[in-house]
């Protein structure tokens, strides 16, 4: 009886000190970010605060040599047409570690924005801290942010779709629906999901 | 008869040899989860293409040669895509890999992650060990190295 009681105990306890919310580092939906200040392909900085009259941005941790990503490519040059105009561009950043894969070095970087003609941003996360500060962990990792008052808000967190290999037979397609509801002041109704990915190549320590 | 016998033998054993690698859906590694023939089992989901994954192979594998007979199952789980079967079969043969090769074909990946471990983020490579007799569970999500499994597998027994 004694056993049950200092186990229930014990439970209640570890329920009270992870109450739902996960330890691990990076933003979770609704949090507020902090802005930053990244090397694009043209070798410009970009701050997001450079989106001035944006309703929000698509920001996509991505890179060049990742089955996935290149899976996505289409997909992800295909958001930007459709929503830039209407207030979300696509940002993308590269946080691989250029020693452990060479194939996302600066260079390789530059050649592959201009060889699939991006028309949005692709910058290079050279200490990793960015990834890190949003929780990034494989390619590609979406992060729809609004702007909220000056400041930009995580208002979905995940996947692109529910399905890499073939983009006609995605039928959850969680990014365009979490940007159509926000361009319609609606709530999220997906805010979270996960995909199976490479995992950024993070510098040894 | 007996050189018929033992050229029948030879045959099938090297076709035994040669594994088989089913292409399953989420609901057979569900099953793999809930077994419990073997007191501990080792789940890695790895693909051809994932460089960090291929290269912790070897470290799984001395797993099965390190290990007592029946008390580690190993299951390697490729995630490439079905269409890639038959990469998949050169590349086990190539390694001579003689763990348990599996080919998960269930594209809707945000349906079943969590079911592994909720926090994984869908990186590979991750890796889980099970005490089926405990349920104690350990999940690693990156690359492996030399002695960590052992290590897992001791803090796992506990």
């Amino acid at each position: 009886m004694k056993n049950s009681i200092v186990k229930i105990i014990l439970l209640l306890v570890t329920c009270f000190l992870v109450n739902g919310k996960s330890f691990k580092p990076g933003y979770d939906v609704g949090d507020t970010i902090t802005d930053f200040k990244l090397k694009n392909v043209d070798g410009k900085n970009i701050s997001l605060a450079d989106f001035e009259t944006a309703k929000g941005v698509i920001l996509i941790f991505d890179c060049n040599t990742c089955p996935y990503s290149k899976a996505y490519n289409d997909r992800i040059i295909s958001l930007d047409k459709k929503y830039s105009s209407q207030g979300f561009p696509v940002v993308a950043i590269n946080a691989n570690d250029p020693q452990i894969s060479p194939g996302d070095s600066f260079n390789e970087m530059v050649e592959h924005a201009k060889k699939n003609k991006y028309s949005f941003p692709y910058l290079v996360d050279e200490n990793q801290s960015v990834a890190k500060a949003f929780g990034a962990s494989n390619t590609p990792h979406v992060f729809v942010l609004v702007k909220h008052e000056q400041a930009f808000k995580v208002a979905y967190i995940g996947a692109i779709d529910n399905n890499v290999r073939d983009a006609s037979s995605a039928d959850k397609k969680y990014v365009e629906d979490a940007v159509d509801a926000l361009l319609q002041n609606k709530p999220v109704t997906t805010s979270k999901t996960k995909a199976i990915g490479c995992g950024i190549k993070w510098k040894n320590s | 008869m007996t050189r018929i016998l033992a050229l029948f033998l030879l045959v099938t054993t090297s076709a035994l040899a040669q594994q088989e690698i089913s292409i399953v859906k989420f609901n057979t590694v569900q099953k793999l989860l809930d077994d419990k023939s073997a007191p501990i089992q080792i789940i890695n989901f790895w693909a051809t293409w994932c460089a960090p994954c291929v290269k912790e192979l070897p470290l799984i594998e001395a797993i099965n040669e390190q290990s007592a007979e029946e008390e580690v199952k190993v299951t390697l789980i490729s995630l490439d895509f079905a269409d890639k079967i038959d990469k998949v079969k050169s590349f086990v043969k190539l390694k001579k890999i003689k763990s348990t090769v599996v080919l998960l074909d269930d594209i809707d990946y945000n349906s079943w992650i969590d079911k592994i471990d909720k926090e994984w983020s869908g990186a590979i490579p991750a890796t889980l060990l099970l005490n089926t007799k405990t349920g104690k569970r350990k999940f690693i999500e990156k690359e492996l190295v030399d002695g960590e499994l052992q290590t897992l597998i001791k803090e796992i027994k506990e």
